[in-house]
């Protein structure tokens, strides 16, 4: 299937991933992660049970300390 | 446009900032210089002398309220701002009530925890709020290494790993440079809004 993922098209090989799935798969090892799946929020305790599937638009950013 | 005309337009918006230490305090005085006509600014801290390697706060100035002495070095650059200090700690619930007639909201906390509260209290609330955060701006170098990504309208400044910790602080440039990106993709949105 075909994504967006952080404004860049990638292609996986697979029908559909949870969101649990596709950060494990991409490396995301970061313990502070803000997720989005077609602009919408998805908050740790729903990744697993989130699935992504072909044309999703999904987000990952990295909340680190400082300021 | 000239910046009489980018005066004009930054006069009638108000931009609230979260947070009052390295990001918020240079983003506010930033956004003043710019001509932003109101500012609402919330935080609970005082200022201490290890602030001033990066804040722009001024040694006789410690011990104060941070929100409060913003305010007087805000006024000192551009006297016709209106400064809203807030000197209270923002939750969900405070967010909801302070920033709830702001045109954009700043994150400018040093937690991760709090940067997430806020992201996902403005999504709950503010889903239409454009939303700067600050993320990874540790040590010092990797210039190259500082952007902003744009997710829908949450924009996220830094270079989203370098954590602050012992052996990697928090200096002056690399928290100048991520607040200053944060204030230039405000005036950003709100001038092509």
């Amino acid at each position: 299937m075909k994504i967006i993922l952080n404004n860049k098209i990638e292609f996986l090989d697979a029908e559909e991933v949870s969101f649990t799935e596709l950060l494990a798969l991409k490396n995301y090892t970061f313990k502070m992660l803000v997720t989005k799946l077609n602009n919408q929020l998805v908050k740790k305790e729903y990744r697993d049970t989130t699935f992504i599937k072909n044309g999703d638009d999904v987000s990952v950013m990295h909340l680190v300390s400082g300021g | 446009m000239t910046f009489d005309e980018i005066r004009a337009k930054l006069k009638t918006k108000t931009v609230g900032i979260a947070g009052a230490g390295g990001l918020g305090s240079n983003c506010a005085v930033a956004l003043a210089r710019s001509g932003v006509g109101k500012l609402i600014v919330a935080d609970f801290d005082v200022i201490d002398l290890s602030n001033l390697n990066r804040q722009y706060y001024f040694y006789h100035q410690l011990g104060r309220k941070k929100v409060l002495a913003l305010q007087e070095n805000v006024k000192m650059v551009n006297p016709e701002v209106v400064f809203v200090p807030l000197s209270l700690k923002l939750d969900s619930v405070s967010i909801k009530k302070v920033f709830a007639n702001c045109d954009i909201i700043v994150e400018a906390f040093d937690r991760n925890d709090m940067k997430q509260m806020i992201i996902e209290t403005v999504q709950e609330f503010f889903p239409d709020k454009p939303l700067v955060i600050g993320s990874g701006m540790a040590g010092f170098g990797g210039n190259n290494l500082i952007r902003t990504e744009q997710h829908g309208i949450l924009y996220i400044c830094g270079d989203q790993q370098s954590e602050v910790s012992d052996v990697l602080p928090p200096l002056a440039p690399r928290v100048g440079v991520v607040s200053m990106m944060q204030a230039n993709q405000v005036l950003e949105i709100l001038l092509k809004s």
